[in-house]
């Protein structure tokens, strides 16, 4: 808790002048804690001895500036938390977006997209409250009971000698109940991040489940899963609210023992109404900040499991290690080869590429063919260095593409993956992906390579209409296709086209097939298709055989 | 804001005796508080005046059995309280389930996929928030506030009403300008919110595209836009939040400050007892514990009443597809299937995704529907299943219209794969027995070995045990179709209906698969929806859409 407590803090730059601010407001709360209580306690003593409203009205006017005051500086405080707290979340979701991007672009860790958004857009509650409740509640535990004990011992040492007796118990207890709620609050959000993700699942198949008449069913399931996350958490809750319980204890023991101490010294002489008065009313200032402490310990507790969470997934190892900064060779001019390159993902057994050797030449078109499942997708993914061969490497004019830059390797490679991703935005947003300042006219060439344009133009609106998740909705074929016309449009040195006329009807696969025709021109080709229309054309077929188990080998044909 | 309320209290449908017993131990922990320090105030006053130490017995032990209460009560009162909560979220959990259910999947269309992430996930558990936050603190602080209120009234009418006064500004007063500062904001960022999870999903599942196309830079920025948007609302919301608290400890100050000056004039001009000024002035000070939480509780309302706002939008639909008031028995052999004359649209303001469209299946044949993209093969399904009702025209089951029957009838005597079936985050077995859960271990496997999928299922570590991960994705396509055909086949319906089968396969595998299709359906009429020349030789039938 410590360790990640200091890498909140130090990792993020909106901590620093916070906790300035913090210390500064809360050693300045001192001030006002002690006039309100010498404040009270002298009021109600003048009219003990008999003395008038009129004569006591300064001192009421300045009680109530002492209050006036506190809240002043308790709303700074929130206020100052609460700023910090969006800044360093916002500060850590861009971060890891940006780390998802350059390190795991294609998820090969597990991670799924709908877990990062739990914690990097959910998760940020929880963190508030620690920034805007806990914090200061830990400034103001460190300063006011000193300053409260200090000032009693002035007026009164005996009182002093209990507050300071009662008070050990406190953090003691809060450090041993606290180790041990830790551990459960992270389990507790394991389980209901599980639960979200449980959630969304069904929600996303209930389709699927109303087909099968399993929805109704799935009802129950929830109902199942969320009565033991129920048990789970009140199990949790049971031992750690005891933390807040004993703190409340020992305010209140401290409180009564305090109070019953002073009658029997003001009985005997021993002690003035003023004084006692004023320390009756300190006692429960003393334990005030350690029992809101205990209060926000739980929802801290919650915001550091999220940042835990958030600086676990922003510390794991990239994807890609080696990332060089040589200029790739154009593989236009430079034959790209495998050799012997293995691949294994780090969250499945078995590899899924196994020794595999194989060569683009300059200009060529290879064809690379296999059963579904067998890896191809995994090489595709390979030379767009998206993951890094395990054994083996890829060279482009002998020199390993390891040692390169990666982006600008990128940019001599253009891509069509099985299932291209819409963006929401509109067509020509989405063709214009990776040249975001293509002219239209360019645009609708390329959708026209592709295929596209007929589709687009019978949109509502053309090359305007929104398209991508919440918009309109592209058959596979056409999103296929608005894939293409983004290879088209990039004029890249090497083109890698996953299954390109899968799911495409007859004549768009003739169409396709021609556009693929024209773009091989001057170009290196790799086309991962089963499709004898297209396999046909290439210079060359290279078999990739069998799943992970088997050894892969390699076949010359055609 | 109350109507919301009250739908959300009816949906959640807590238990009223465990909501009364939370709010009477919450207005206990406040009042022994309370009695802690008034008690306390008086003893100090009475010991003062220097009595026999006899005569404060009674309120020594007022002053310890109020500070052993309070604990125990608070205690007990958390404990009720987030019992209650948990169990709402359960309850609302499955309520929504069951509401959005119908829904499926036309109704949902528009729903973006980050944002239904956002709905339903933390709509949903911010709902857990309703009593904890709406219902409970409003009764605590109103029958707190009641007794207090009247202790002092019994000792000291005045100070009773400035107490009263004062309770009830900052009862209602002080949440009320919190909330008017900061709903707004709240009600926007949860909006912003669902934006930020949609774009952040999006880039998440775009990444390699992004990379590739050199595009990274442009949609960090484009979410760096929205996390923006949303920083300033959280800001702006800061503050708001803030003036509750200080606002609160200033109108504690007034009260404190005004009963503390009507006791000393009535103490002055003989109306009260001297040793009873403490106490009055400490029993207004501690009572005012009882409304401190209210305006977080008030803000928190506010968001939690966003959400089931935006929660009961969803809810309110109402299902396009419903049972009839008298549905026919389920439909019995032959089941024969027809399209007759059928239009259909998903919203008023598209075209028909299908006009005037027909298609016979007969018992037992086989019928393949081919066609380009976009020309509605998706649709046939759709109707078939029943999950759209045509605008023109009607479909049938064993001669009669799908409407007349329970949809669960339609939906057992039609078994559907396609490339819009769903894998579950769970094992191959569990995803395939989800057709027939009472299906033995050697039928599942017998729907695995038809789909052709066995052999390499039982290479597999795991075997079948083998989960498939988040939307299938630790299967190859051709995998997860194999998977998603042994599904259908184990639903062991009538009329199976094979959406696009074959479409990542190679040519010798799709060969294979439609012949093995072919032979496990004898006997079922089956409905091949596709657009490769693979199985169209084994058909009965070919109909071009």
């Amino acid at each position: 808790m410590r360790t990640l407590d200091q890498r909140l803090l130090r990792r993020t730059r909106a901590t620093r002048p916070l906790l300035v601010l913090d210390t500064a407001l809360g050693i300045a709360t001192v001030v006002p804690v002690i006039a309100q209580a010498t404040l009270l306690a002298h009021i109600v003593t003048r009219a003990f001895d008999g003395a008038s409203l009129p004569a006591l009205r300064l001192d009421l006017g300045l009680l109530l500036l002492a209050f006036a005051a506190r809240g002043a500086l308790a709303w700074s405080m929130e206020v100052a938390g609460r700023r910090a707290a969006s800044s360093v979340l916002s500060e850590l979701r861009l971060e890891l977006a940006a780390r998802r991007l350059t390190h795991h672009p294609a998820a090969e860790d597990g991670v799924e997209a709908g877990e990062i958004a739990a914690a990097a857009v959910q998760g940020v509650d929880a963190l508030e409250a620690y920034f805007a409740r806990y914090l200061p509640q830990v400034v103001l535990a460190c300063v006011v009971p000193i300053a409260v004990v200090g000032w009693v011992a002035s007026i009164d040492p005996l009182s002093a000698l209990i507050m300071l007796l009662t008070l050990p118990l406190v953090p003691v207890f809060m450090w041993l109940i606290g180790r041990y709620t830790e551990q459960r609050t992270r389990e507790r959000w394991d389980a209901l991040r599980s639960l979200s993700t449980h959630f969304l699942d069904v929600v996303r198949g209930l389709p699927t489940l109303r087909a099968f008449n399993r929805a109704v069913a799935q009802a129950d399931s929830i109902a199942d899963v969320s009565e033991r996350y129920r048990k789970a958490t009140m199990g949790t809750l049971r031992v750690s609210f005891l933390s807040g319980s004993v703190l409340e204890l020992a305010a209140t023991l401290g409180v009564a023992l305090v109070a019953v101490t002073i009658g029997v010294r003001l009985v005997d002489g021993g002690l003035g109404l003023a004084a006692g008065l004023t320390v009756l009313v300190l006692a429960p200032e003393l334990y005030l900040p350690f029992r809101r402490l205990g209060a926000e310990y739980h929802a801290s507790a919650d915001g550091l499991a999220v940042a835990e969470r958030m600086f676990g997934l922003l510390g794991a190892p990239p994807a890609v290690r080696a990332v060089g900064a040589v200029a790739p060779y154009n593989p236009a001019e430079f034959p790209v080869r495998f050799e012997s390159v293995c691949f294994s993902y780090p969250t499945r057994p078995g590899r899924v590429v196994d020794g595999l050797d194989m060569e683009l030449a300059p200009g060529e078109t290879v064809a690379l063919v296999g059963e579904s499942g067998c890896g191809k997708s995994t090489v595709a993914a390979l030379l767009l260095r998206l993951i890094e061969p395990t054994g083996g490497r890829i060279t482009v004019g002998g020199v390993d593409l390891a040692v390169c830059s990666t982006d600008a390797w990128r940019r001599l490679v253009a891509w069509v993956p099985q299932h291209p991703s819409l963006l929401r935005g509109t067509v020509t947003e989405n063709i214009r992906l990776g040249v975001p300042g293509a002219s239209i006219d360019r645009v609708r060439e390329a959708a026209r390579l592709a295929g596209a344009d007929g589709f687009i133009e019978a949109l509502p609106e053309g090359y305007d209409t929104i398209i991508g998740d919440g918009g309109r909705r592209l058959s596979p074929g056409e999103r296929r296709r608005v894939g293409l016309a983004r290879a088209f449009l990039r004029d890249a040195a090497l083109v890698i086209l996953d299954e390109p006329t899968a799911d495409l009807d007859p004549e768009s696969v003739e169409r396709v097939a021609d556009a693929v025709e024209r773009l091989r021109d001057g170009r290196t080709m790799l086309l991962i298709a089963h499709r004898p229309e297209l396999v046909g054309r290439a210079d060359r077929v290279v078999l990739l055989e069998s799943g992970a188990a088997v050894p892969l080998r390699m076949r010359e044909a055609a | 804001m109350t109507a919301t309320l009250r739908r959300l209290l009816v949906l959640a449908d807590a238990p009223r005796a465990r909501v009364g017993l939370t709010v009477v131990l919450g207005a206990l922990t406040v009042l022994f508080g309370a009695g802690l320090m008034g008690t306390a105030g008086y003893l100090i006053s009475r010991a003062a005046e220097r009595p026999a130490i006899l005569s404060l017995t009674v309120a020594i032990v007022a002053v310890r059995f109020f500070g052993i209460g309070r604990p125990v009560a608070r205690y007990l009162e958390r404990i009720t309280s987030h019992d209650l909560a948990l169990r709402v979220l359960g309850r609302v959990r499955v309520r929504v389930f069951r509401r959005i259910e119908p829904l499926a999947p036309a109704q949902l269309e528009g729903y973006r996929s980050g944002d239904l992430l956002s709905r339903m996930v933390a709509d949903v558990d911010s709902l857990q928030n309703l009593h904890l936050c709406g219902v409970s603190p409003p009764l605590v602080a109103a029958l707190a506030g009641v007794v207090s209120v009247g202790v002092a009234a019994a000792f000291l009418p005045a100070a009773a009403l400035v107490l009263g006064c004062g309770l009830l500004v900052g009862a209602v007063a002080v949440p009320a300008v919190a909330g008017w500062l900061g709903s707004r904001a709240a009600r926007r960022q949860a909006a912003v919110r669902g934006h930020l999870s949609a774009e952040l999903v999006e880039l998440l599942d775009a990444a390699p595209e992004l990379v590739v196309h050199g595009a990274g830079e442009a949609a960090l920025a484009r979410l760096g836009g929205v996390d923006r948007s949303l920083v300033r609302l959280a800001r702006r919301d800061a503050a708001a939040g803030g003036v509750a608290d200080g606002l609160c400890l200033f109108i504690t100050g007034v009260t404190v400050a005004g009963v503390l000056a009507t006791a000393v004039h009535a103490s002055a001009s003989g109306h009260l007892g001297r040793v009873l000024i403490a106490m009055l002035a400490l029993l207004a000070l501690a009572s005012f514990e009882a409304i401190q939480p209210l305006s977080a509780a008030a803000r928190e309302l506010g968001a939690t009443l966003a959400a089931g706002r935006r929660l009961l939008e969803l809810v309110d639909r109402a299902p396009a597809v419903v049972d009839p008031q008298q549905p026919l028995p389920a439909p019995r052999a032959p089941f024969a299937v027809a399209l007759e004359e059928v239009r259909a649209r998903y919203s008023p303001r598209e075209r028909p995704a299908l006009n005037g469209f027909s298609l016979h299946l007969e018992p037992g044949r086989r019928v393949a529907l081919v066609g380009p993209s976009g020309a509605g093969k998706t649709t046939v399904v759709n109707l078939l299943l029943r999950f759209l009702d045509p605008e023109a025209g009607r479909v049938t089951l064993a001669g009669r219209d799908l409407r007349d029957y329970r949809q669960e009838d339609v939906r057992r005597a039609i078994a559907v794969a396609g490339q819009e079936s769903h894998l579950f985050s769970a094992s191959i077995r569990e995803n395939v027995r989800l057709a027939r859960p009472a299906a033995s271990d050697a039928e599942v496997e017998d729907a695995l070995r038809h789909a052709r999928i066995w052999d390499w299922v039982d290479t597999l570590p795991d075997g079948w045990d083998t989960r498939v991960g988040e939307t299938g994705r630790e299967l190859s396509g051709g995998q997860a179709q194999r998977v998603v055909l042994a599904r259908a086949l184990l639903a062991d319906a009538p009329v199976l209906v094979l959406d696009e089968p074959t479409a990542h396969l190679d040519p010798a595998t799709a060969t294979e698969l439609v012949s093995d299709i072919f032979a496990a359906g004898v006997g079922h009429s089956i409905l091949l929806i596709t657009h490769r020349p693979e199985g169209l030789d084994l058909v009965d039938e070919i109909v071009t859409l």
